[in-house]
């Protein structure tokens, strides 16, 4: 297959702006693929929280990930890779570095100038296996990380990545999915309280591949993750998800990108998300674009926020660029709202209390998500992880 | 013997225009076992009586009482209601995603039970209860109402009827939407129902044919928040030949 090397998909900013762009006046980059990518760190500006980048961000939280050398090296993973899959710490000139994508922002960019080794994770098997990845003994050492997954052509795997502990780590996820490969990748956040985490999936999948990803953020500080996925193959295929639930005082973000490059690719994105107590907040940006080479496009995103107490904020923008007028369909959704009180009715009129009947429906509404990330054994982890979140509030 | 007794109740509801008052002095009893039918033209509040029993926050209650053997309705929350035995079969039931059917009911059973059922006796009322209905088995593993036909959310309704086993059940149009061959056998499903449990029924449709298969006791002519006339079955029949003309003031929008 033909994986897009960096040069490719560009280094340099387009014509049309740069990073340099507002100094010089000109009109801020409009189409999303014009963004301007380095991986150096100093090519990027200093932040100042009004960038559109940063400004639903809190920046003041997240500044040595922005600006500080970030310590570089391998940390503690728990795995068991089975047959089919390798996962090893490789060097920063392996091949399968940088085959992906390149960082849009400065806390990224700071990661890939300061990543020494990047956990590789390698898929060959053509019988569906599963590799579990944890890691939970960070700690507060400002992190640079970098992981590599590389589902070779006609593989077929779940790649499960859990985080749990303390963190202040800013890190780079390249996914290539190669022609005719199948892909399952989640990425759990359940950071300890104090976690600070910023990450940037680079996502390629390749000709008739299909990818599935999502991203389940519970626990931590500030938490964000923003997936670009670009659909480069023709046919490719993929599902995004995101499951959150925010607590007083947590900051979950995700900007998630969908690029449909190629002919007749399909894409889904469902993200839903919780949000509770005081100061609980969210952010969602949904860029979908359509590229003119994508004839026969098929495209849905939406995003569902719950808020069920006072004191919260969700930010949910979809955005939808088309630039080929020959596609089979394409649209969006966003809605936060609060509980459907005609739901809560039927429970509480069948003998349920307020209570629980607020539990199912919160449970019953995430639980799509759930449903989608297609191992048993997480999925009644994640379960239990938000009957605990729901503790806090409803009992 | 159980009795619901509804005495002079006034509701309204805020709308943007203001209070609007719906039901005007609404007097009705209900013992045990009886079957009482509610006729009246669109817009009349029988809907609104229906939801006011069952405790729906949307309403307000300005006078009047609903007392179940002596105790106050009013005083109860929504599932208190549930619980000390009333039953409302919805006119348009609601979706719950991601809630399978399954769960909800014994969810549903625990609740009012105070604990939870045998799983396989209770597995097997489940299925038996959805086979009178000519329920498929999948339903159990579908979300409550979720993608439902109109029809198939009318018997998902009668389904819980007759596994929760309330004292009193008002059925809200239970009969509209329904084939010929459904209204029978949710009829039947009512039926069943009132002969093991000796439930008192509050009907309320527009239509006799639902009352050729569950024969009221009583019929009440529902007219602009309150009861217009009362009388036996015949009633309803001549309800059907002659419609509501002769209820109808001009104080009332048809
Ligand atoms: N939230 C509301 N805002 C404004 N008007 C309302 C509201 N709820 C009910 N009403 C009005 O109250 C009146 C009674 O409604 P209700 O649903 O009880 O009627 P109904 O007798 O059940 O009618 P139908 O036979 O059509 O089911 C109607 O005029 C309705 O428009
Ligand atoms: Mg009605």
């Amino acid at each position: 297959m033909t994986v897009v090397t960096p040069e490719q998909h560009g280094l340099k900013a387009h014509s049309d702006g740069g990073w340099d762009a507002s100094e010089k006046g000109f009109v801020p980059v409009q189409t999303r693929s014009a963004r301007p990518r380095s991986f150096e760190h100093t090519d990027f500006a200093p932040v100042n929280g009004l960038e559109a980048e940063w400004k639903l961000t809190p920046v003041k939280l997240i500044k040595p990930l922005l600006d500080d050398a970030l310590d570089g090296a391998p940390y503690a993973i728990d795995t068991d890779a089975p047959e089919g899959i390798s996962v090893e710490w490789v060097a920063r000139d392996d091949a399968r570095i940088a085959s992906a994508g390149a960082p849009e922002e400065r806390a990224s960019a700071n990661a890939w100038t300061n990543f020494e080794q990047a956990l590789a994770i390698t898929i060959t098997g053509e019988e569906h296996s599963t590799v579990r990845i944890s890691r939970s003994e960070l700690g507060n050492t400002a992190r640079a990380g970098h992981i590599v997954i590389t589902a070779r052509a006609h593989s077929n795997g779940t790649v499960l990545v859990e985080s749990s502990g303390s963190a202040l780590l800013s890190e780079n996820v390249e996914v290539v999915v190669e022609e005719g490969a199948t892909l399952n990748f989640v990425s759990v956040q359940d950071w300890a309280d104090d976690a600070i985490h910023l990450a940037s999936h680079f996502v390629q999948v390749g000709r008739s591949a299909t990818l599935k990803h999502t991203i389940v953020s519970l626990g931590g500080k500030v938490v964000r993750v923003n997936p670009s996925v670009h659909l480069s193959g023709e046919g490719a295929d993929g599902e995004l998800y995101g499951l959150y639930f925010a607590d007083a005082g947590q900051h979950l973000e995700q900007r998630v990108y969908l690029h449909h490059e190629a002919a007749q690719t399909r894409g889904r994105v469902n993200y839903k998300g919780a949000l509770q107590g005081a100061g609980a907040r969210t952010v969602w940006v949904g860029d979908v674009l359509i590229g003119p080479h994508a004839a026969g496009t098929d495209s849905y995103e939406q995003n569902r926020n719950l808020v069920l107490t006072e004191g919260t904020r969700a930010d949910s923008i979809p955005n939808l660029e088309i630039e080929t007028g020959d596609i089979q369909g394409a649209g969006h959704a966003s809605a936060t709202g609060r509980f459907d009180d005609e739901q809560l009715f039927y429970l509480q009129a069948r003998g349920i209390s307020e209570a629980e009947a607020r539990r199912l429906v919160v449970i019953g509404f995430l639980s799509e998500i759930v449903q989608k990330v297609g191992d048993e054994q997480l999925e009644a982890r994640l379960h239990t992880a938000i009957e605990a979140e729901l503790e806090g509030t409803i009992s | 013997m159980s009795v619901l007794s509804v005495k002079d109740l006034h509701v309204s509801v805020e709308t943007e225009q203001g209070t609007k008052q719906i039901l005007k002095g609404v007097d009705l009893e209900i013992k045990q076992g009886e079957t009482h039918a509610i006729m009246g033209p669109n817009g009349s509040g029988k809907s609104t009586l229906a939801y006011t029993i069952a405790g729906h926050p949307k309403y307000h209650v300005e006078s009047g009482s609903i007392t179940l053997d002596g105790a106050e309705v009013l005083d109860m929350s929504i599932d208190e209601r549930a619980r000390a035995g009333l039953f409302l079969a919805m006119q348009y039931p609601v979706e719950i995603p991601g809630v399978k059917v399954a769960d909800f009911l014994r969810t549903a059973k625990t609740a009012l039970a105070g604990e939870a059922p045998a799983l396989r006796p209770w597995i097997k009322e489940v299925n038996g209860a959805m086979k009178a209905l000519r329920m498929d088995k999948t339903f159990s593993d579908r979300n409550v109402n979720e993608g439902f036909s109109g029809g198939e959310k009318k018997r998902n309704e009668i389904l819980q009827l007759e596994l929760l086993k309330p004292r009193f059940a008002i059925l809200d149009e239970t009969d509209s939407g329904l084939d010929v061959d459904a209204l029978k056998i949710v009829s039947e499903g009512v039926n069943r129902a009132q002969e093991s449990t000796g439930l008192g029924l509050l009907l309320i449709t527009h239509y006799t044919r639902i009352l050729r298969y569950i024969t009221p006791d009583f019929v009440h002519v529902f007219v602009d928040g309150r009861v217009a006339e009362e009388g036996g079955p015949e009633l309803a029949d001549r309800l059907e030949n002659e419609g509501y003309d002769r209820f109808l003031t001009d104080t009332s929008v048809a």
